[in-house]
């Protein structure tokens, strides 16, 4: 049975065709929920793609987390479903409180695209399940603000119990700890700046985000099964 | 009655300003030397309906912990005109 | 005379035009009617300079599936397949504001794809600004530009794939900022047309402000001498999730059905396309100006007509269906209003507060503009300066004169501006910046558009005629060195003033050489731009026409790349090299600051034996690596092989070129030369199919090693890589990293 999974976009979201047709490239079955949907039509994993939800206006994601789509999201993180925020959508996910901390302009006050090498600092989560400890990732970055910030207690926390799931080889846009990806304490809500749907195809670049997508997959098959 | 508000969002504190250290290191280039604690922030202006001046604060200090201002990073202060 | 005749003139309209405008009405004309007019008879809306000469180019091809007059050209890519294809330029507003003048620039070509009922899929900017290490305000311009460029592209979701950058003085007061959109058609093509009477128009999109009033026709028009701030008006800001919102609404009205005719709303506001679409169909509109959201209040009724506000589009529909249009518009968040009725007369007809403020003939605004064949005359200063010594001495050291050339802004490596492009979305971008030519993948397909833009503006400037040649030639091998076929070409042409009768003849020079280049490789031209008055005072730009180019790979996965592939490769030099082509060079210009003699002359039947050639070679997948060999020479173009790879080469510079002298073999900028790789043992293969091709080709030497050799100079590779990735963000802002 293919894991159905919900793609969320706002006003302003733009990555959600591509994240559309890598997911259906590895077998899932997608459906798309416009922001003023108020639920999520049964799905296994939710994803918040990338983009410009409503402009960026004010700050990323600030007017995103208050759309109707977002109380579903929560109860469906609530309930231990699987919530996968890309980019903008780990933006999102932290204005919402779903995820700890927050995205501040990168340090070198501009926007950045480029490929990058991320470490995988936890292999044991449902993101990171495919790829081995401490293998390096390359994946494409593409933001403004994806310079994570969180208060040093929350931090220490988060590293001891391994909620730090990615980190930059070479930080290059400021994050405290070279942060790239994160989960919540429960270990089922994700948020990571790189766009794994741009690494899928060799042909692209890389075809390592094929390993995180997979992940999450198999994470979401393995909770329909039961 | 109809206030006029203003809402100064800064950053907190000790978290970092690369905007501000940028513009504080390129002032002296211009002549101004003697520059420090450049901080840059937003200004928002709006406008609302209250019955008084301390209500009207109170709705707007709710819109700052609510939208306006993001507490992992951002402080706020309001003025009512 | 009427007092309205100094009102005339403050809109850019001579006696003359008003005149004839006073015909055509037999009365003066209303405030509103002069208004519309202005901005209809603009050089900037109606071409009327350059329309006689614009005849000249061709535009037809069993390819061409729409050609020029429509929002954009469209293109049969493939079977079934069809691209939008358009450039724009965004040049006067971009130095006012560059910010917000690139941006809106990114935001008015992509509506006019988006009007061809395409989707947007990749933009490229063709840039030209004054040297940087000049003015602090050339700087200020390029960091402008960029940022807005990247803050509106970004956000709408469309990759930034492609384009140049390039320096020269003489854009200093000028700076040209010309935008490529390329869309993606998922059906028929929309067009630009009202051809009902009885259907409504709907206006969709932001609300109407006074941007821009006066704004990009007039200030088009208006070259920025004599200190006139009058005509320095606002320029327009742009919202680019207004835009995002435009083009997905629009995609699904086109996509559903709804809608009989599209128009995006740029230079002249909202008479343009109500002039437009009308007169292009034999109709007219009844236009209510109350009807149309405002976002500020007391406007004048011109105001709204002329407005250049941003993130505009006209949709035509048919009544029965309006409800559904607006509907959809409104689940998008987009304001949307039915402002206006097709009629059966053909006129426009602009009703405010119960009242006719405007009654005139559409064609009247659309079609019968001036069209004017302006003087022209050959520049006395051509011949001395094509006699002058060309600045073709050798240098003090080649290696340093070589390193110059790869550090100065116009070689250094332009990642710094790149980066702040999202370039990647819609996961097409198989090449993209920093290559000859983007190789964009299309959507759930194997085939590729391949697209470069290329304006040798010094070369223009020797011989306006050789010099569009060589753009097109250039542009067509960029594309041709991927593997691709050549297909089609938009233009935009910047010159000086119109007025200026060397700069006409300069004009007519660039479009006949365009014209015989097209015609000579088969790739007709689908739409353009004519931008004039880039002059302060009396000091014009180069000519610069800028070509894109769009060409078509059967399979992205064939895509030769000009990066070196692999150590131990062979290097094979496509193409014969002449001595002394060092007329408008770089290395003329960087090494001995001179501008001076004859550009190159290109053949252009061995340019297309040269795309035939490679495309053959890319389909057999003999080729490795295939770069075009341009500005700099042989010598930059072996470089560029190497910084982009991290792989040096030891090559025979005299055995290649079979030219005795070092600096000549190193810098002569003869076109038609490709500098290709391959495997060892596939390299006699590829010398015989050169000669079976009628290609001259020569082996050069091998990939490989920490070195970049070419016999008479070495550098070392890695200190080069490091000197070419810090030479642009060392000239631009100081930030934190």
């Amino acid at each position: 049975m293919s894991v159905r999974a919900a793609i969320v976009s706002f006003p302003g979201s733009n990555c959600e065709q591509d994240c559309e047709r890598v997911l259906r490239g590895l077998g899932a079955e997608v459906v798309r929920v416009w922001h003023d949907a108020t639920d999520l039509g049964g799905c296994d994993l939710v994803v918040l793609p990338g983009g410009f939800a409503h402009g960026d206006y004010l700050r990323p994601g600030a007017i995103a987390r208050f759309s109707p789509v977002m109380q579903a999201v929560a109860d469906h993180a609530a309930s231990g479903g699987l919530v996968a925020g890309i980019c903008n959508g780990f933006q999102v996910l932290c204005e919402a409180g779903l995820l700890p901390g927050a995205l501040r302009r990168n340090a070198g006050l501009r926007f950045i695209c480029r490929w990058v090498e991320v470490r995988v600092d936890n292999a044991d989560t449902a993101l990171t399940a495919r790829a081995g400890p401490g293998q390096v990732l390359r994946l494409p970055i593409n933001h403004f603000e994806g310079n994570y910030h969180v208060d040093a207690s929350t931090l220490e926390a988060m590293r001891r119990r391994g909620r730090v799931t990615l980190r930059y080889v070479d930080n290059p846009n400021g994050s405290l700890d070279a942060i790239a990806g994160i989960c919540n304490d429960a270990g089922n809500v994700f948020g990571l700046m790189p766009h794994p749907e741009r690494a899928c195809d060799p042909l692209l670049g890389s075809g390592d985000g094929a390993l995180l997508f997979g992940s999450l997959l198999d994470a979401a098959r393995g909770r329909v099964a039961v | 009655m109809r206030f006029a508000a203003r809402v100064e969002v800064m950053p907190k504190a000790g978290i970092a300003d690369p905007e501000g250290q940028t513009i504080e290191r390129s002032l002296p280039a211009l002549g101004y030397d003697g520059v420090a604690a450049v901080r840059v922030g937003k200004l928002i202006t709006l406008e609302l309906e209250a019955d008084d001046a301390d209500a009207a604060r109170a709705r707007v200090e709710d819109m700052c912990r609510a939208l306006l201002a993001n507490p992992v990073i951002e402080d706020y202060r309001v003025s009512i005109a | 005379m009427s007092t309205r005749t100094a009102l005339h003139r403050d809109l850019g309209l001579s006696d003359d035009e008003y005149e004839a405008i006073v015909t055509r009405l037999g009365r003066e004309p209303s405030y509103t009617e002069l208004a519309m007019f202005s901005v209809m008879w603009s050089e900037h809306c109606s071409y009327k300079s350059s329309r006689l000469h614009l005849r000249r180019l061709p535009t037809t091809g069993p390819q061409v599936l729409v050609g020029p007059g429509e929002g954009a050209g469209v293109v049969a890519l493939a079977p079934g397949v069809a691209v939008a294809w358009k450039i724009e330029s965004h040049n006067h507003p971009s130095f006012v504001e560059p910010v917000n003048g690139a941006a809106t620039g990114v935001g008015g070509i992509v509506r006019d794809v988006l009007s061809m009922g395409a989707r947007p899929i990749a933009l490229l900017d063709s840039l030209r600004f004054g040297p940087l290490e000049g003015a602090a305000r050339n700087r200020y311009l390029l960091e402008g530009v960029v940022a807005g460029i990247s803050s509106y592209g970004n956000s709408i979701g469309v990759p930034t794939v492609g384009g140049e950058t390039s320096f020269d003085p003489c854009y200093e007061g000028n700076i040209l900022v010309n935008v490529a959109c390329l869309g993606v058609l998922e059906g028929p093509p929309m067009h630009a047309r009202a051809e009902r009477p009885g259907d409504v128009a709907v206006l969709i999109g932001a609300a109407t402000g006074r941007d821009g009033i006066g704004g990009a026709s007039v200030l088009a028009s208006v070259s920025f001498a004599g200190g006139d701030d009058a005509k320095r008006p606002a320029v327009q800001v742009g919202d680019p999730f207004a835009e995002k919102l435009l083009i997905e609404a629009c995609l699904e009205l086109v996509r559903g059905g709804l809608l009989h005719g599209l128009q995006d709303l740029g230079a002249g506001g909202l008479t343009c396309p109500a002039s437009e679409m009308t007169a292009g169909s034999g109709t007219g509109i009844a236009v209510d100006v109350d009807a149309v959201h405002r976002r500020e209040p007391n406007m004048e009724p011109f105001e709204v007509m002329i407005s250049e506000s941003q993130e505009r589009m006209l949709a035509i529909a048919d009544e029965a269906r309006v409800a559904e249009v607006l509907e959809l518009c409104d689940r998008w968040g987009l304001p949307a209003r039915v402002v206006g009725r097709i009629t059966a007369q053909p006129r426009v007809v602009v009703h405010a507060d119960d009242a006719i403020v405007a009654d005139v003939p559409a064609p009247a605004l659309a079609d019968d503009a001036p069209l004017y064949d302006r003087p022209r005359r050959r520049p006395g200063w051509l011949d001395e300066l094509a006699a002058a010594p060309c600045g073709d001495d050798p240098p003090a050291e080649l290696a340093e004169a070589w390193l110059a050339l790869l550090t100065s802004p116009e070689h250094a490596c332009k990642r710094w501006i790149w980066e702040q492009y999202d370039h990647m979305i819609f996961l097409g971008t198989v090449q993209g910046p920093g290559a000859d030519a983007a190789v964009i993948r299309l959507p759930g397909r194997d085939v590729a558009a391949v697209l470069s833009t290329d304006g040798p503006g010094r070369y223009c400037y020797l011989d306006p005629r050789a010099g569009a040649i060589a753009a097109v030639a250039e542009a067509a091998r960029n594309v041709a060195c991927t593997g691709a076929r050549p297909l089609a070409v938009t233009n935009c042409l910047n010159l000086g003033s119109p007025e200026d009768e060397e700069v006409m003849w300069q004009f007519a020079e660039v479009v006949d050489g365009i014209a015989q280049a097209c015609t000579a490789l088969g790739t007709p031209v689908t739409g353009g731009n004519v931008s004039f008055y880039n002059a302060t005072g009396d000091r014009a730009i180069h000519p610069t026409p800028v070509i894109g180019m769009l060409g078509v790979l059967d399979d992205a996965r064939h895509a030769v790349g000009a990066a070196f592939s692999a150590p131990g490769d062979a290097i094979a030099v496509l193409g014969d090299t002449r001595a002394g082509d060092f007329g408008g060079s770089d290395f003329a210009a960087t090494i001995h600051g001179t501008l001076a003699g004859r550009p190159p002359e290109v053949d252009l039947a061995a340019e297309a034996r040269l795309a035939s050639l490679l495309h053959r070679l890319a389909a057999q997948r003999v080729l490795t690596c295939a770069h075009d060999c341009s500005g700099g020479g042989l010598a930059v173009a072996l470089a560029e092989c190497a910084l982009r790879s991290g792989l040096g080469f030891s090559v025979d510079l005299a055995a290649a070129t079979a030219v005795a002298e070092p600096h000549r073999a190193a810098f002569s900028e003869t076109p038609g030369r490709v500098v290709a790789t391959c495997a060892q043992d596939a390299l006699p293969d590829l010398l015989r199919a050169a000669r079976a091709a009628g290609v001259p080709a020569r082996a050069a030497g091998v990939v490989g090693g920490p070195v970049m050799d070419i016999g008479a100079a070495r550098l070392e590779l890695g200190a080069v890589r490091d000197a070419w990735e810090a030479a642009l963000p060392s000239l631009l802002s100081d930030t934190v990293s």
